[in-house]
């Protein structure tokens, strides 16, 4: 069973009082985008068999959304924090680093 | 390859079964072939089986990273139907569901095909409407259903609950000739013929990168060397993303993990197969007399083959009160596959941006029913270079276009 941490409320929360929400990070495009901007925005997902970044909301704690970086391929979770950015922070990629060396990727 | 019949049975049993040849050899690989298709999962092994009966190909080498069917061909809960509502949906399914009927025959392989009836259950004025529709459909589509009562869901499955308290049978979606399969004999029997025609089976060897060249696939790099080809199929289900990336393109799927779970075996009592979509579980008993009980997907991007335990007591929850009998029983084993879903969670049948690479993915979690007329329509895509009526509405271009084969929205859940 998946256990994060509400970057919010600070709780230790095991997945059922979680909501999943798939990938994060998104660049969101609108009507005046590309057909193909527009493709990748809605169904283009990196679904990738390792480090993944996601969007969790603590449904039956703070009702907040956060994101999470976890692999996918063991879930281990590398860390959480909050939703406010547009990329993850230098310490959950430090975090992930220091577990994954060979780890190329970003958000 | 000797036939099996009631005299190679005799035969055998006069001679102390020693004289039983394998079913499928295990050759080396050669250096090229006419068709590798990656993935010996029932997919897989029916596009190649179709490649050679339909078209001839029978150079062909399927490349299995673990062992045959080991995958969600093993690990699924058996269930054939057809009755969908969209129109390209149900004619592959149908496809499928035809085949089945006499794939026993065809393959020479027991594959214990069982139409005794699949029942979806509609416990919901909406799910009514709906069913109600998709019955309307499939009328039209010539796939056999019809909307049945509850006296008539009580007849056909007396341990059902009709009118539990919280969401009593309303009518069920009712196909007669739907029902069950043995996963692992179609795997087998589609292997034992694919190798008959001369074709190479070649398991634990893993692809590692696709070579290509011009814009056009030169062969695979594997664990156990490069292989040349001039087609190449992938059919590899849960990794089909990581696949694509190989070939350099991307794919709009997703992994999750899908759990499915047997009880102990008990005496006959449920001879159909009960869907349940509001509650989200679904039931039949094996020949074995387990009750196969599957659910939900999981909500999460995963690839251990295994879910959450909380997955398991949402689907129990919801049969229980569908069959309160159960109550009582104790659950065997349970088990999880990595399914890969789509945007509108249909499949995927398609050329790709390679000329001489072609894609079968996307099944989630409905593909062990398809798997017959999955292979029909990759072997004549992979053999003529461009679909034929069945595969040609699952391209993979459909999600730029609009043009989804929304099964998701008429199906409630993932089907």
């Amino acid at each position: 069973m998946l256990t994060l941490t509400c970057p919010y409320c600070g709780i230790r929360a095991e997945e059922t009082e979680l909501s999943p929400g798939y990938e994060a990070h998104l660049k969101r495009f609108g009507p005046t985008s590309t057909d193909q901007e527009f493709e990748a925005y809605m169904f283009a997902r990196k679904n990738p068999k390792g480090v993944h970044f996601e969007r969790w909301r603590h449904t039956y704690g703070c009702g907040k959304w956060f994101l999470a970086a976890r692999c996918t391929a063991t879930l281990e979770v590398f860390g959480t924090y909050p939703a406010q950015v547009s990329q993850p922070p230098a310490d959950i990629i430090a975090a992930i680093q220091k577990k994954r060396p060979d780890w190329k990727g970003t958000a | 390859m000797s036939r099996y019949s009631v005299f190679a049975i005799a035969k055998q049993a006069i001679n102390h079964h020693l004289g039983w040849e394998r079913a499928w050899r295990s050759p080396q690989p050669k250096p090229a072939y006419d068709a590798i298709i990656i993935g010996a999962g029932g997919h897989g092994l029916a596009s190649a089986y179709y490649l050679g009966k339909n078209f001839g190909i029978t150079n062909v080498a399927i490349i299995e990273k673990g062992w045959l069917g080991g995958g969600n061909t093993g690990r699924n809960t058996t269930i054939i139907r057809s009755n969908y509502l969209q129109d390209p949906s149900a004619a592959i399914y149908e496809k499928a569901r035809s085949l089945y009927e006499t794939m026993s025959q065809d393959l020479n392989y027991n594959v214990m095909f069982s139409p005794r009836g699949v029942m979806m259950l509609a416990q919901t004025h909406h799910e009514v409407r709906g069913y109600l529709r998709t019955a309307h459909a499939n009328a039209l589509q010539g796939v056999e259903t019809q909307f049945i009562t509850p006296q008539r869901v009580k007849e056909l499955c007396p341990i059902l609950n009709i009118d539990g308290p919280r969401y009593p049978v309303l009518g069920a979606l009712w196909q007669p000739r739907g029902g069950t399969g043995r996963h692992d004999a179609v795997a087998w029997g589609y292997a034992r013929s694919c190798s008959d025609m001369g074709m190479d089976i070649i398991q634990q060897t893993e692809v590692t990168g696709v070579r290509s060249e011009g814009g056009s696939v030169t062969g695979v790099e594997t664990t156990r060397g490069f292989i040349g080809c001039k087609k190449l199929g992938i059919v590899v289900a849960g990794h089909s993303g990581q696949v694509a990336d190989m070939a350099g393109f991307r794919l709009p799927v997703e992994a999750v993990a899908l759990q499915a779970l047997v009880s102990e075996p008990i005496k006959p009592c449920m001879d159909v197969v009960v869907m349940a979509n509001t509650v989200h579980g679904y039931m039949s008993q094996s020949d074995k007399g387990e009750m196969v009980i599957g659910g939900g997907t999981d909500g999460f991007n995963n690839f251990t083959q295994r879910g959450s335990f909380h997955h398991i007591e949402e689907t129990l929850r919801a049969l229980i009160e569908t069959f309160p009998m159960l109550s009582r029983l104790k659950m065997l084993r349970q088990w999880g596959g990595i399914v890969d879903m789509t945007g509108d969670r249909s499949p995927i049948i398609s050329k790709t941006p390679l000329t001489n690479c072609f894609i079968n993915c996307g099944w989630g979690t409905g593909g062990f029913k398809a798997i017959p007329g999955s292979g029909w329509a990759m072997a004549e895509l992979m053999a003529k270079g461009e679909p034929g009526p069945l595969a040609e509405a699952f391209n993979m271009w459909r999600f730029k276009e609009g043009q989804f084969i929304d099964e998701s929205v008429a199906a409630g859940v993932a089907h």
